[in-house]
């Protein structure tokens, strides 16, 4: 569970059913649990307005689960990158009434977020829970380079080789922690890599 | 004591009847000097000085946000009102002196939205006027639906017709137009946002129809000025001014408090902004709440009161202020 620190650090809740005419659920490997356990809770007929867009992880597990729940639409993707193209014309086609659910790892939230932002939608009408890995999508500040994936702290960048330390400040237009030269004074200086983020 | 505003000097350039209802009043700095910059929905506070009495009646800025010069309102007259409007209508007049409040905005466009969806019910019309014109002069997307009882009392219709031609849409009472709010609400564009304007049967019906249709309540702004009501006569102690103060028929809680040299903080005087939450220290009696400000548990609790604009009837009241 993501724990509340600076009040840029996003916090994550629990999917509930939100009134709608639409309602669009994309989610990453163990965020199908959300769905599943949200069905528990949403009305009868309401999968019937809902389209499940869905990236299994590396196990390929939970997707029966979300097809026995019967959404108008199903539609699985290997990545975001992949589903991204499909997820931009979906919402510039969408009309108020569309509802969005957001369940899974942060770097899937976050991204999808993103682009829902870009589209109009308040990240405060958004509903998200968090599931599975606390891995960070994290931008360099120094580069500007994204790196995907990071569990460690401190976590080197993936484009300019700096050692960074992970913030918890977060941006929702990068959807990316920032991470900050750690030893910018002196580049001898190595402090230990610990695993952070599992 | 308005917080954080300072006060205007100005003085009416021009008084324009409008329609039988509706009268307009241009400000203009009596120094000369540019008036401040304002958004579209911004409202002043207007102080009246009506002999002994000063009233303080808030009202949505019309003219467009791009020309400071002046400022200028319409006032819908109310002869069953508290006196506010009657008295714009009979006694203000062109050279006029008077005070008003630096603007503020309590109903602003959210300039991220991808469209601009007003809806606007009579003299509602008001601060929509402003911002149309802002939005224009930027290219904004917007539509605006007009609900009036007749043509004729259709207040700057004519008028936002031949600007915004088919972006402005009328509904006429007598003519049995309704708008197909369903309709209208559920082909909005994602990104799009809601501003309501206009009686407050009108707002309801569009907020819980709009929560209803899945429009999440951060897409949905509305802005209704609740004037103070007139009611029984009722005594109220102030315990921190130790204070016993008498509110009159006529008189609002907060102006009795004024009345009485305790200088609380305001803006909107309508039951909006939340700047004159006042704390209940104990109370034997029932409450009328008139705001938009508390919320339902508030008003159940007996904790809190808006002395701008509700009420209270019994036997005792203790407010901390």
């Amino acid at each position: 569970m993501a724990a509340k620190s600076i009040i840029s650090r996003p916090v994550y809740g629990t999917l509930s059913p939100q009134p709608g005419k639409h309602h669009l659920f994309i989610a990453d490997a163990e965020g199908a649990l959300a769905i599943s356990e949200m069905a528990a809770k949403a009305p009868a007929g309401f999968f019937d307005d809902a389209e499940i867009v869905f990236i299994p992880g590396p196990d390929g597990k939970h997707i029966a689960a979300l097809e026995s729940l019967g959404p108008a639409q199903f539609h699985q993707a290997p990545s975001f990158a992949s589903l991204l193209p499909r997820l931009k014309q979906t919402l510039s086609n969408a009309h108020m009434g569309l509802r969005l659910y957001l369940s899974g790892t942060e770097g899937l939230i976050g991204q999808a977020m993103q682009v829902a932002l870009e589209a109009g939608i308040d990240h405060t009408s958004m509903q998200t829970e968090h599931r599975g890995s606390l891995a960070r999508r994290m931008q360099c500040v120094h580069c500007k380079g994204i790196t995907e994936n990071v569990t460690t702290q401190p976590a080197t960048c993936s484009h300019c080789g700096l050692l960074l330390l992970v913030r918890d400040h977060y941006s929702r237009r990068l959807a990316a922690f920032q991470g900050v030269c750690i030893n910018a004074e002196d580049r001898s200086e190595i402090p230990p890599m610990e695993e952070a983020f599992p | 004591m308005s917080t954080g505003t300072t006060k205007l000097d100005v003085v009416v350039s021009d008084v324009v009847p409008v329609n039988d209802l509706v009268t307009r009043f241009h400000f203009r700095r009596r120094d000369g000097e540019l008036l401040p910059t304002f958004s579209g929905g911004a409202h002043v506070v207007v102080e009246m000085r009506d002999g002994e009495r000063t009233r303080l009646n808030p009202y949505s800025l019309m003219g467009s946000p791009l020309d400071t010069r002046e400022y200028t309102i319409s006032v819908r007259r109310d002869d069953v009102g508290r006196g506010g409007s009657l008295f714009m209508h009979r006694h203000v007049k062109p050279g006029l002196e008077m005070v008003i409040s630096y603007p503020v905005n309590l109903f602003s466009l959210d300039l991220r939205a991808k469209k601009h969806l007003m809806l606007a019910g009579g003299i509602g019309i008001t601060p929509f006027m402003a911002q149309t014109a802002q939005l224009a002069g930027e290219g904004g997307n917007f539509e605006l639906h007009y609900t009036c009882r007749t043509a004729s009392l259709g207040t700057y219709a004519d008028v936002l017709r031949e600007r915004y031609d088919r972006r402005v849409r009328l509904y006429h009472d007598d003519r049995d137009e309704r708008i197909d709010l369903d309709r209208l609400l559920s082909t909005q564009p994602l990104g799009t946002h809601l501003y309501v304007c206009g009686p407050a049967g009108m707002i309801n019906w569009v907020r819980d129809r709009a929560a209803a249709l899945g429009w999440p309540s951060e897409a949905v702004h509305f802005e209704h000025f609740a004037a103070p009501q007139p009611g029984l006569p009722f005594d109220v102690t102030l315990a921190v001014s130790g204070k016993t103060i008498r509110v009159g028929s006529q008189q609002s809680l907060l102006e009795a408090i004024e009345a009485a040299g305790v200088d609380p903080p305001y803006l909107c005087r309508g039951g909006v902004c939340g700047q004159c939450e006042t704390n209940v220290i104990s109370y034997d009696g029932k409450f009328i709440h008139n705001d938009h400000w508390l919320s339902e548990e508030d008003h159940r609790s007996g904790c809190k009161i808006m002395p701008c604009v509700s009420r209270f009837e019994g036997k005792s009241l203790v407010l901390e202020r």
